[in-house]
């Protein structure tokens, strides 16, 4: 069994859900296009993340495991109508631009994938922290990319001005890239690399091993 | 007639589900590095798709939003915020049915969808796609139209990263980018050029 802190803190950067795991990319990539609407999503999807693992663990010995994911999408689905229901009633403007991504929530396989993977064989408690952890994992990606676009493609962070922009009179133009699907991938492989040269540990095998050039040697 | 051919080119081209709105990223990513297989998948979304929209569209015009229970004589029943529910119920129910219907009556394509279907149930371009309906607030046809060019967009996307990904591999990747990394920046660039299609109106 791991340690309380293990579960929470090894999702951030060892076994980043996104940048390892491969889950939950969807809604990564659209809502960075602003740091706020990035905070208010990070927030939901740790939320959700954490009480449908401690829900999942709770009832993880009344569940038949033939109907255990219809159970599971039903609690899952419900939490997100409680949070969207939260984002609409106090931040109107958010969830507006938000539009389908709080909903798409639910089908967020970070937090199917780990009520499946971790809060089936664990107690609520260690549960709640791998949810947590989880979701912090996914947010500290999420804000880097955020942190890169906004400032980069309007001149602004968090809708105050960092660069004044050419149109307000000031220099700087902004990079309309980065406002555009495209550079979220970019920006995402780039930090995949970032984070893989720092622990070399995750480089994946290569499927197949480049010979060495040996032509030029036989022409002399 | 035009109308609606012009929702369904729109939404292959214009707004694709996978590289404008980055939606089913996870199969997309996971299950592209064989073109058969990512074909086949490809075909098991514009199925499902084609069917999940328009009946999605049909619960939440006479079930969920508001004054939609006026038929049963309640018209100030307001179940929209429901739908979350609703929605990834009808996926997951059609999804199952579907299974089922084509194992019994067409078991060519059982075998070739089978595996992925069950996967299609949690690909956010079905719940997408849905909630895009609703809140663009299509008629039936146009969900049928929607839903149909949803699909058709994003397996051409993943065949046209399967495509790219098969040659990769014989490529000389630097050591941290292998695998994952490269392949996100193949993607972002397919996306660069559907973007091109963005000046298109129809």
């Amino acid at each position: 069994m791991s340690s309380p802190k293990e579960v929470l803190f090894s999702p951030i950067f060892d076994n980043n859900p996104i940048a390892l795991q491969v889950l939950g990319i969807c809604s990564a990539l659209a809502v960075t296009v602003s740091m706020v609407n990035t905070l208010v999503m990070c927030a939901a999807v740790i939320f959700v993340c954490a009480f449908s693992n401690l829900f999942v663990s709770l009832l993880r010995h009344v569940m038949p495991s033939s109907i255990r994911i219809i159970i599971q999408m039903t609690i899952i689905a419900s939490l997100v109508i409680l949070v969207d229901q939260i984002i609409q009633a106090y931040a109107y403007e958010v969830s507006q631009r938000l539009s389908v991504f709080v909903g798409l929530i639910i089908t967020n396989c970070i937090v199917l994938g780990r009520a499946e993977g971790f809060a089936l064989q664990n107690g609520p408690y260690i549960s709640f922290l791998d949810g947590i952890g989880n979701g912090l994992g996914y947010s500290i990606l999420l804000l880097l990319v955020a942190l890169i676009r906004e400032p980069l493609g309007a001149g602004t962070l968090m809708g105050y001005t960092l660069f004044q922009s050419v149109n307000d009179g000031g220099w700087y133009i902004g990079n309309g890239l980065m406002l555009l699907a495209p550079s979220a991938f970019f920006i995402i492989g780039l930090t995949i690399w970032a984070l893989r040269a720092w622990k070399p540990a995750q480089v994946e095998p290569v499927e197949y091993e480049i010979a060495e050039n040996v032509q030029y040697k036989e022409a002399i | 007639m035009e109308h609606y051919l012009g929702i369904f080119f729109s939404t292959i081209f214009i707004e694709n589900m996978a590289l404008t709105f980055f939606l089913g990223m996870c199969t997309f990513i996971a299950i592209s590095k064989k073109i058969s297989t990512s074909f086949g998948l490809g075909v098991a979304v514009i199925v499902v798709l084609a069917i999940t929209v328009p009946v999605n569209n049909l619960i939440y015009q006479y079930f969920l939003r508001d004054g939609a229970l006026a038929w049963a004589g309640f018209p100030n029943v307001d179940l929209s915020f429901l739908g979350f529910l609703a929605y990834i119920g009808v996926i997951a129910a059609l999804v199952q049915i579907l299974e089922m219907f084509l194992d019994k009556h067409v078991p060519v394509l059982y075998s070739a969808l089978g595996v992925f279907l069950p996967l299609i149930t949690v690909n956010c371009a079905i719940l997408g796609a849905s909630l895009f309906m609703v809140e663009r607030d299509y008629t039936f046809t146009e969900s049928v139209a929607f839903g149909l060019g949803a699909g058709v967009g994003w397996a051409l996307a993943i065949t046209a990263l399967a495509g790219v990904r098969e040659k990769l591999k014989y490529s000389d990747v630097p050591e941290g980018l292998r695998g994952l990394g490269i392949t996100f920046i193949c993607v972002g660039l397919i996306s660069l050029g559907f973007m091109s299609f963005g000046g298109i109106d129809l």
